[in-house]
């Protein structure tokens, strides 16, 4: 129990530090930027910008039960309950710049990659209206094909140039590329120690509590381009390899993984614990989500083709094909026993291809799943009781097919 | 001379209100293929110059819940509407149909369709978000070359650049007969009631360029010298994605307003840009979109829609801006603020009013219509 405190508290410590360093680079004139969770921060990494995530922010927020004050802000602006709740939190955040679940600098620019959405660029766009400073758009093409075609790529490497051209200019410097070569290798490194760590769930029992992805989250959206994020997930990494030599699953000794599911979307921020609690109770552990392979964005050092198609690779900006045998491939590997999709009301993007998806690993697994109507940050989307009458729906639907397969 | 006018605005105006039979009809008397464009803009050229009839699918009233099947009930219904009717056999006369990713709604929307109509030849594109730097110009070019090539084989014609050329001139000649349009017929607000005025540019949807702009020239030219303005009017200019459903436009004409001009996607946006002629053909394509400035569907760095409002209004001596928010459409919803805090400060009254393509009452609608005439002087020119 020992080494998981000092994993968490590293990650507690590197959280601290990333939004005082943030909030103090801010105070001594340095310019800070605001970023998309999965933009290329090689770049403003290696111009020594201090940069800050609007999403992991929302998230903490949310998670610290104070969205309600920013979204009612934001309605009172005029954003229509309808729009992704990270936005209408952040927005009101930038006027408001206070609230009790910590605090991040206003920006001096603005850094918006779409392959997570293209909600973001409409978002992004209204920052920097309101405040008047320069962004820089990555424009990542929806992957209807299976894989990222070639003329994507071009287009993207040339936005990269077009970005350091960009913010050359803003900062008056010269951009390093020694030292962007050398941040490149270490986001990638990171990338690879995150899932590393991630996929430690594949055994059964999984030394994983799944939920900690949800907390460590944060630290390879904020740090991925830094030595400190490196170790961090190489130390949880070996704290799970540890565990899962002594046989530990993801609870107290004693405490069964009865299930294994799959978490579709992003966390219910202001019911992280309650979910968490409802699965536990079950036995549920959530071994895996959409989350590992979202911030495993690796590629050779020095390729700009490689990092462009990296960018562009993560599943939310991939076709349905590629979710579907993302998913199915998810339910071998992982030995799931079930799915819970969250139907999250800001997320157009991620909710619009799930029935499919659902219909069609189902129809390649046979594994059972539930979608449960929810929002990560907007805690007036969200019912624990509808939460809990789905978990108990596949709980009957799992177990019916564990005693299925004893039959046979 | 008056008759003339109404007949053809008759005619036109059924075309807009049963597109299905007008397509059919369109496919039957030409022997043209007929491709559908999703909005909001679509390379309708290229169809045009591979030989076929580009027509726009920009949802309708549909009733039913074949779309439920793929997609949640938070959907825009401009999305649910399309997606019904393909299931339903709408468009089975199509043969390809343009999905293009303006938003997240329409990403999900290309990849639902491809594996809910495997018979629908579904041509899936993306216009560049960076449309005005080098990288993004490059991308849009290889863009419509790529879905040029596909609509070829379609087509079974070559894409010649002398066709796309032929096709471009009678794409401008229709944005610029239809700029003009737009203005002149201010003077006739009897005649051009908002649904007439929103159904006349609705029907360029169905039709073939050429002819359609042929008829909107006829109508220019048919009409009489105008009449006064009635005193009680109030000259109103509407913005957002469509002007839809048509009982909300007749709210409009029971309160005595009238359409002087529009940013609606589905309408003014279509037209108001026109790129340099004298450019090679791709590239002219590519320069409209990077003219096309102050749309919500394209990134606008510097965010001038409300300042393209504010202009607008002053060129028109509008009274108030109504803001057309289809429900659900978030990249409309993120632009209402700044439109709302621009056109305050410069005191001009604007109502957001939230329209689905299938609204079940007016009644709400009715009462805000008639809240905004009241506040508003009468006045006459
Ligand atoms: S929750 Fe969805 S819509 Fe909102 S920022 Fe994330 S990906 Fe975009
Ligand atoms: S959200 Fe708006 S832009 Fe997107 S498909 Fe719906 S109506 Fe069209």
């Amino acid at each position: 129990m020992e080494e998981v405190k000092t994993s968490k508290q590293m990650l507690g410590e590197l959280l601290d530090k990333h939004y005082s360093d943030a909030l103090e680079a801010k105070k001594n004139g340095q310019l800070v930027a605001w970023a998309t969770s999965i933009s290329p921060q090689e770049l403003l990494t290696t111009m020594g910008i201090h940069t800050v995530y609007p999403e992991n922010h929302a998230a903490a927020i949310g998670a610290r039960k104070c969205a309600p004050e920013f979204i009612s802000h934001s309605k009172g602006n005029g954003y229509s309950v309808d729009i992704c709740s990270y936005a209408r939190v952040n927005l009101a955040y930038m006027e408001l710049l206070h609230s009790e679940a910590g605090d991040i600098p206003k920006p001096d620019l603005i850094f918006c990659c779409n392959n997570i959405c293209n909600t973001v660029i409409k978002w992004y766009e209204n920052i920097a209206k309101e405040l008047n400073i320069p962004m820089i758009v990555f424009d990542l093409p929806f992957n209807h094909e299976y894989e990222v075609s070639k003329q994507d790529v071009r287009y993207i490497k040339g936005q990269f140039l077009e970005a350091i051209q960009k913010l050359e200019e803003i900062t008056g410097r010269k951009f390093d590329y020694d030292k962007f070569g050398e941040v490149m290798k270490i986001s990638s490194e990171t990338s690879v120690w995150w899932k590393k760590a991630a996929m430690k769930a594949m055994t059964k029992p999984s030394p994983l509590n799944g939920f900690d992805l949800f907390n460590y989250m944060a630290t390879i959206v904020c740090m991925r381009g830094t030595t400190e994020g490196m170790d961090l997930f190489k130390l949880w990494y070996e704290q799970l390899c540890e565990k899962e030599a002594k046989g530990l699953g993801p609870w107290k000794p004693g405490e069964e993984e009865k299930y294994r599911v799959m978490w579709d979307g992003i966390a219910c921020w202001p019911y992280l614990g309650p979910t968490y609690k409802t699965l536990r109770k079950y036995g549920i552990n959530m071994v895996t989500s959409t989350y590992p392979d979202s911030w495993y964005i690796v590629y050779e050092q020095n390729d700009l083709d490689g990092m462009a198609r990296a960018y562009s690779s993560n599943y939310v900006n991939r076709n349905l094909d590629f979710g579907v045998d993302n998913i199915t491939k998810l339910v071998k590997d992982y030995q799931l026993d079930g799915i819970v999709y969250h139907s999250n009301r800001s997320c157009k993007l991620m909710d619009f291809r799930q029935f499919e998806v659902q219909r069609r690993v189902e129809a390649n697994t046979g594994v059972p799943s539930v979608i449960f109507d929810g929002d990560q940050t907007d805690p007036s989307a969200f019912s624990l009781a509808q939460f809990e009458t789905r978990i108990q729906a596949l709980v009957e639907m799992m177990e019916k097919r564990k005693q299925m397969a004893g039959e046979k | 001379m008056m008759e003339t006018t109404q007949e053809l605005i008759q005619e036109l105006t059924k075309i807009a209100e049963a597109p299905g039979a007008a397509v059919l009809d369109a496919i039957k008397s030409t022997g043209k293929k007929a491709v559908g464009c999703f909005p909001i803009y679509a390379p309708e050229e290229l169809v045009y110059a591979a030989g076929m009839l580009p027509v726009g699918m920009w949802g309708g009233n549909t009733k039913g819940n074949l779309a439920g099947k793929y997609l949640q009930i938070f959907c825009c219904s401009v999305m649910k509407a399309n997606t019904e009717q393909a299931l339903r056999g709408d468009y089975d006369g199509l043969s390809a149909v343009i999905i293009t990713a303006y938003c997240d709604t329409l990403k999900c929307l290309m990849e639902n369709w491809k594996a809910a109509l495997p018979g629908m030849k579904i041509l899936p594109m993306v216009y560049a978000q960076n449309r005005k730097t080098a990288s993004g110009r490059q991308y849009m070019k290889e863009e419509f070359l790529r879905i040029g090539k596909e609509l070829e084989k379609v087509g079974g014609t070559e894409i010649t650049d002398q066709a796309l050329k032929a096709a471009l001139d009678i794409y401008d000649d229709y944005r610029s007969v239809m700029q003009k349009f737009i203005v002149k017929i201010r003077k006739y607000p009897a005649v051009f009631t908002p649904r007439v005025r929103h159904l006349l540019i609705k029907a360029a949807y169905f039709m073939d360029k050429k002819d359609y702009t042929e008829k909107i020239r006829q109508i220019l030219s048919s009409l009489p010298a105008p009449e006064p303005l009635p005193a009680s009017r109030h000259p109103i200019i509407l913005t957002g994605l469509i002007g839809e459903p048509v009982e909300f436009l007749d709210l409009l004409q029971e309160n005595d307003f009238s359409v002087v001009a529009d940013d609606l996607a589905q309408e003014s946006r279509q037209f108001r840009t026109i790129a340099d002629r004298n450019l090679p053909p791709l590239d002219r394509m590519v320069e409209r979109i990077a003219l096309q400035d102050g749309c919500a569907f394209l990134y606008d760095e510097k965010k001038t829609r409300g300042a393209m409002l504010i202009d607008m209004v002053k060129q028109t001596e509008a009274q108030a801006v109504i803001y057309c928010q289809m429900k659900f459409c978030d990249p409309e919803e993120f632009d209402y603020p700044i439109v709302k805090k621009e056109l305050a400060q410069a005191g001009i009254p604007m109502l957001y009013v939230e329209l689905e393509q299938q609204m079940d009452s007016m009644e709400q609608l009715r009462t805000r219509i008639q809240t905004l005439a009241e506040i508003l002087p009468t006045r006459g020119r």
